[in-house]
């Protein structure tokens, strides 16, 4: 076990709480820096897409994981991004300028629609999210003179300046460039007063009122800044997929998302990475475990979703907390080793509540 | 000196008069006590002040401004604090999260400097942390700090929403059913940490309360309502003799 003398107030703030976790995060980030010199470019654009995912993750995390809204319609704050991005490169905006531009034109959006959502909660949140995440879908497809309709738009390859991002090496790293910034501010904006009235609402509307907190202010704000990081996220996944089409962004794509930040672990930024990790990765590893399989098993039509939400029921069910909740209980179990109590994680309620979630 | 003044103050659901033309005056410096039998209206004339409910008719002024239009959130920058009968808690965060969203009120950093965490903030969350360190030792609550909310016993959790409310450093205080749930040993703690706040910290407090032993021992006047109506204001002693007031407890 690991003791920690406090002795300033300083080091509950700081982001690295001691040595060891500085050391671990230090390591994690030379192996990323390390990896395209070891893993092949197929990898290298699955890690890709991992980060980019994490990003939208980061987005959906602040608004359900903190705030406590729901959202089903997050696919169209990508689809905004994506698009925007890309048209602004068509016209000739320069590669940062339009990322950026993508971003505050989604957040604005996200703020917008969070303004008749401040009176909806739970599963009508829902339902209103979903309804715009269709309209979206709609005007992506009717709306030809900008987004090509159902016809679809290429997107320009990214570069600043005359250098290149274009190759997988180079995306990688501006994927994880862009990651690692939304991260430190996701993980700045928790620990101060605006996270804070976040989850403040979360947990109790009536009191976070009465602590002086702006119900209608905050939500919004919520709103905003989760679309924004889910915008900058679709704009860098339009590099990724090359050609935008509304099918690009549907209602399953935002399924995923919620899933994810649900798989990973309600109310933590360590379960976006998770999250982004399980959904990014498992399909693949679906598909290299079916070359394996004997061909009478490997046939079988729709196998791999088929494991995928087999695997989701399963994590829902004996894991609510998600993947990072296990972790948390794996690394107690080690850190108390020997003293370790069986009941310390006993859930005593034997039906399913999402505690984070109104 | 009064510090609140409620005037003819009136709130009707539909034909229920939960709060009827009803007025008072709190001085300052005051802990000043509210008691009634069940569905007197006290909680509702709690929820009137800090503004959950509009007046129907009447006014509340405070420090003398009018606050019966003032928006919800705008009550805790005034002064007023508030704790809630089955406590209304933060429940997924820490007692030190808990203490910190109530100094939201004094935050004065802008959304670029906490996504940036610019030094101004960092000072920001050092202020906010001492001033909480302070309201710990006031109500003792070191053992805690680093708890969760939902794993504590029932009466930390009270004390942990006095000291909440005490973060925003209010002028008035207002505890609705302080004693409720708490065993005879923490009630008389209780008594003693009322007393502290409103001597050290000079706040004014009223209580909403049925214990009449901790009435008695900590107030300066007791109000009593029954049926939304005001029945009587005086000295805990009086009150206790007021003929209304017994018939509003027992009958004729």
């Amino acid at each position: 076990m690991r003791f920690i003398k406090k002795t300033h107030y300083n080091q509950d703030i700081q982001l690295f709480k001691h040595r060891g976790q500085l050391f671990w995060y230090g390591a994690l980030g030379v192996a990323l820096l390390l990896f395209p010199l070891v893993l092949s470019e197929f990898y290298l654009g699955e890690l890709s897409l991992v980060f980019i995912y994490a990003i939208a993750g980061i987005g959906l995390m602040l608004l359900t994981g903190y705030t406590g809204l729901v959202s089903l319609g997050h696919a169209a704050f990508l689809a905004i991004g994506a698009y925007t991005h890309a048209y602004l490169l068509a016209q000739g905006w320069p590669f940062p300028v339009s990322l950026i531009c993508a971003t505050l034109l989604s957040s604005l959006v996200g703020a917008i629609i969070g303004i008749p959502a401040l009176r909806m909660t739970g599963i009508y949140l829902a339902v209103a999210t979903l309804a715009f995440a269709i309209i979206v879908e709609q005007v992506l497809s009717h709306w030809v003179s900008v987004t090509g309709g159902f016809r679809g738009m290429a997107v320009e390859l990214p570069s600043i300046g005359s250098l290149s991002l274009d190759d997988s090496i180079a995306f990688y790293f501006l994927c994880l460039f862009v990651l690692t910034c939304c991260l430190f501010l996701a993980m700045n904006l928790l620990r101060t007063s605006t996270g804070r009235a976040m989850t403040a609402i979360r947990d109790s509307e009536i009191s976070a009122q009465s602590m002086g907190i702006h119900l209608a202010y905050t939500k919004t704000l919520a709103f905003g800044i989760s679309a924004g990081f889910t915008g900058l996220a679709g704009s860098l996944l339009a590099h990724k997929i090359g050609y935008l089409a509304p099918d690009s962004f549907t209602l399953l794509t935002s399924i995923q998302l919620l899933l994810m930040v649900v798989v990973g672990g309600l109310g933590s930024l360590h379960g976006v990475i998770y999250g982004a990790l399980f959904i990014g990765l498992l399909p693949q590893a679906l598909a290299l475990l079916r070359d394996t399989l004997p061909p009478v098993l490997a046939q079988i039509p729709g196998l791999e979703p088929g494991i995928f939400g087999l695997i989701l029921v399963l994590v829902l069910i004996y894991e609510p907390q998600g993947i990072y909740g296990r972790w948390l209980k794996i690394r107690n179990y080690f850190e108390e080793f020997p003293l370790y109590r069986k009941a310390t994680h006993k859930r005593q309620r034997s039906y399913l509540r999402t505690e984070r979630l109104k | 000196m009064s510090l609140l003044t409620a005037n003819n103050l009136s709130l009707a659901f539909g034909g229920v008069h939960a709060v009827d033309d009803v007025s008072f005056s709190v001085n300052k410096g005051e802990v000043f006590s509210i008691i009634g039998p069940n569905g007197a209206g006290k909680t509702t004339l709690f929820n009137l002040i800090s503004r959950l409910y509009d007046t129907s008719a009447g006014s509340i002024h405070f420090n003398g401004q009018d606050i019966s239009q003032v928006p919800t959130h705008r009550i805790a920058e005034l002064g007023i604090a508030r704790t809630f009968q089955n406590t209304e808690l933060f429940e997924q965060e820490t007692v030190l999260r808990n203490l910190l969203i109530g100094q939201h009120v004094h935050r004065r950093t802008n959304l670029l400097q906490e996504f940036l965490f610019l030094p101004s903030a960092r000072q920001q969350e050092l202020r906010f942390r001492k001033d909480v360190e302070d309201v710990i030792d006031l109500l003792d609550l070191q053992h805690y700090r680093h708890q969760v909310i939902a794993n504590l016993p029932y009466g930390v959790r009270k004390m942990v929403e006095v000291a909440r409310a005490l973060c925003i450093k209010p002028s008035l205080l207002l505890l609705d059913e302080p004693s409720s749930g708490l065993n005879p040993e923490e009630t008389e703690d209780l008594s003693f940490q009322i007393e502290d706040i409103n001597q050290e910290l000079g706040t004014t407090i009223i209580m909403v309360e049925h214990d009449m032993n901790l009435v008695s021992r900590t107030s300066t006047r007791v109000m009593a309502l029954a049926d939304g109506k005001l029945v009587a204001v005086g000295s805990p002693a009086e009150i206790q003799q007021h003929p209304e007031v017994l018939k509003a407890y027992l009958g004729e």
